[in-house]
């Protein structure tokens, strides 16, 4: 049995999410190939080669590709998938993009953001925003699987696996980019960052999220998130999201700031290894999930933990 | 311009789903079922496209038991035309579903197929990528903003660091994330005059019928619970937990 992992990459930088999406696949087949699919990704390529216990790369290369193109991705990938009993993707917006085509292509069921590997046929995923597990089993032959990256360790590097170009398909002739808003910043990505800030309702304007959320952020080195309620309301955008709905994350530490924690929000962070709440409501759900809770007003609770970081050489 | 718009009964988004004592799945009786939210986002872009006289017909359809009726009634009430009820006890996987689509848009041809991004049981985020991919129509998913211009279809999708827009020539398929719009309540006079808007019961077998599953469901259950923690006085007390005992800092 082989597996095919699709690399998480931005053209530029190969993902964490891949180095685990490769722990799954590992759970499968010691036969597991990555595909980068992108445009001039030489250099991820590289990166992924170094992934231990990797068979090969493949690389298939073109605009659309580039653009992380569904119809472009699905294209390429479907044929590729004669080679293959399985491929995982990590589920990240571009995997659940193109994933579920390639499952239609193939005229399998796709198995949507597994948090655990049984066996080879079986599978554990979130349904009901967490609130509930399903263990399925899939009768297809081939399986097409996005993967929940922050449920799996990410594989060692050290690897050095012969890397191999192949034809990137037909590209995507009734879908053209237009444009790209990718937020540019020095802080951590939400999904992989080893520690969390995140922001809710209670900080009531955009301006009070930057001026409270930010800079807690700077000091600790984390990323920033917000719950659904203060991006619906415009403190935060719309790729800070935390949640079901939102991106997954699941760091060393979660610091939740005027977060009430609902189960949406707690679906996106409860996997966190040490989730810290602070909010002046002392029956806000979010203290039924933290290690440790500050019943306190932000606005005071905050510059009391900015000093007492710096006091603890922060 | 004619759109279609799959809805999907499930779980009211209000109410907390709770996992069967023997495994067999969520307990759905006597539970509040509503429209799936995101397929409320997705008939409120197409009512609102109508109202910008983009569109002139919006046909609901749903897959599920007789009483997605309602669920479809309630679209009519937020301002489509006319629905179209495929009726089936089973609960037919993401693929059936697409497949059964493919067919009910071969038949009404629709410029633009317009639904939720996924459905809040399931969470699988699958059936209108299916969907796109078994027609070979354009697809954009986890639409933001949508703009229907003459032949093509210019959608703004939330995208993990950012928003990406892309331009799809119709006939497509677009998925709705969560701040495209805000949905209506629908009125008391609409939801009166829904009640004479056409719902065709159709069977599954109408569209190609429902294939065998793919997927055995072994067992539901309930994912381990956080236990609360302590609640601590003060700033300074929590930075040095975090430092000595969680070893976190």
């Amino acid at each position: 049995m082989a597996v095919l992992v699709v690399a998480d990459h931005d053209n530029v930088q190969l993902k964490d999410n891949t180095h685990k999406t490769v722990t799954a696949a590992k759970a499968l087949s010691d036969d597991v190939d990555i595909l980068v699919a992108g445009q001039s990704i030489a250099g991820v390529a590289a990166q992924a080669a170094k992934i231990a216990g990797v068979r090969k790369v493949l690389t298939a290369e073109s605009e659309a590709l580039g653009q992380h193109i569904a119809e472009a991705l699905s294209a390429s990938i479907a044929p590729l998938m004669a080679n293959y009993d399985a491929i995982l993707v990590p589920a990240t917006s571009v995997g659940k993009n193109f994933a579920p085509r390639v499952a239609a292509m193939l005229d399998v069921a796709p198995i949507s953001e597994i948090v655990a590997v049984i066996d080879s046929n079986t599978f554990v995923r979130p349904i009901y925003a967490g609130n509930a597990l399903e263990t399925v089993q899939s009768s297809d032959a081939k399986k097409v699987i996005t993967v929940r990256a922050t449920a799996f360790k990410a594989a060692e590097e050290g690897g050095s696996a012969p890397i191999e170009a192949i034809d990137p398909g037909p590209g995507a002739p009734h879908t053209r980019f237009v444009s790209d808003e990718i937020v540019k910043s020095d802080r951590p990505e939400l999904a992989g960052a080893k520690i969390v800030v995140s922001g809710g309702r209670a900080l009531g304007s955009a301006e009070e999220f930057h001026r409270v959320i930010e800079p807690l952020a700077d000091k600790l080195g984390a990323a920033v998130g917000a719950s659904r309620a203060a991006v619906d309301a415009g403190y935060a955008p719309n790729d800070y999201q935390v949640g079901q709905t939102g991106k997954v994350v699941a760091p060393q530490l979660y610091v939740a700031i005027g977060i009430s924690g609902a189960i949406q929000h707690l679906a996106g962070m409860k996997d966190s290894k040490v989730i810290v709440a602070i909010n002046k409501d002392a029956d806000a759900p979010i203290f039924q999930v933290a290690d440790y809770g500050l019943v306190a007003d932000y606005k005071t609770a905050i510059p009391e933990l900015m000093a007492a970081l710096t006091a603890a050489g922060k | 311009m004619k759109i279609l718009v799959p809805v999907k009964r499930a779980i009211d988004s209000n109410v907390k789903a709770r996992v069967r004592s023997d495994q067999t799945g969520v307990d759905l009786a006597n539970v509040k079922m509503s429209m799936n939210p995101f397929c409320e986002i997705a008939v409120e872009e197409a009512v609102r496209l109508k109202e910008k006289g983009v569109v002139e017909e919006i046909v609901a359809v749903s897959v599920g038991p007789i009483q997605a009726q309602e669920t479809i009634r309630t679209a009519l009430a937020m301002g489509a035309d006319r629905g179209i009820l495929i009726q089936t006890d089973a609960d037919p996987e993401p693929l059936e579903v697409a497949k059964l689509l493919k067919n009910v848009a071969l038949a009404e041809a629709p410029r633009l197929i317009l639904m939720g991004k996924q459905a809040i049981d399931g969470d699988n985020n699958a059936v209108g990528q299916m969907l796109s991919a078994l027609l070979a129509w354009p697809q954009a998913t986890f639409a933001s903003r949508i703009e229907v211009d003459g032949d093509v279809v210019r959608v703004t999708r939330e995208v993990d660091g950012g928003l990406q827009t892309l331009e799809l020539d119709l006939p497509a398929v677009v998925t709705a994330d969560l701040r495209l719009n805000e949905p209506r309540y629908a009125s008391l006079p609409n939801i009166m005059k829904a009640k004479r808007k056409t719902i065709d019961i159709k069977s599954p077998d109408d569209y190609g019928g429902i294939g065998q599953g793919h997927l055995a469901v072994l067992k539901v259950t309930e994912p381990a619970k956080r236990v609360a923690g302590v609640k601590l006085e003060n700033a300074s007390d929590l930075v040095n937990r975090l430092k000595t005992e969680a070893g976190v800092l």
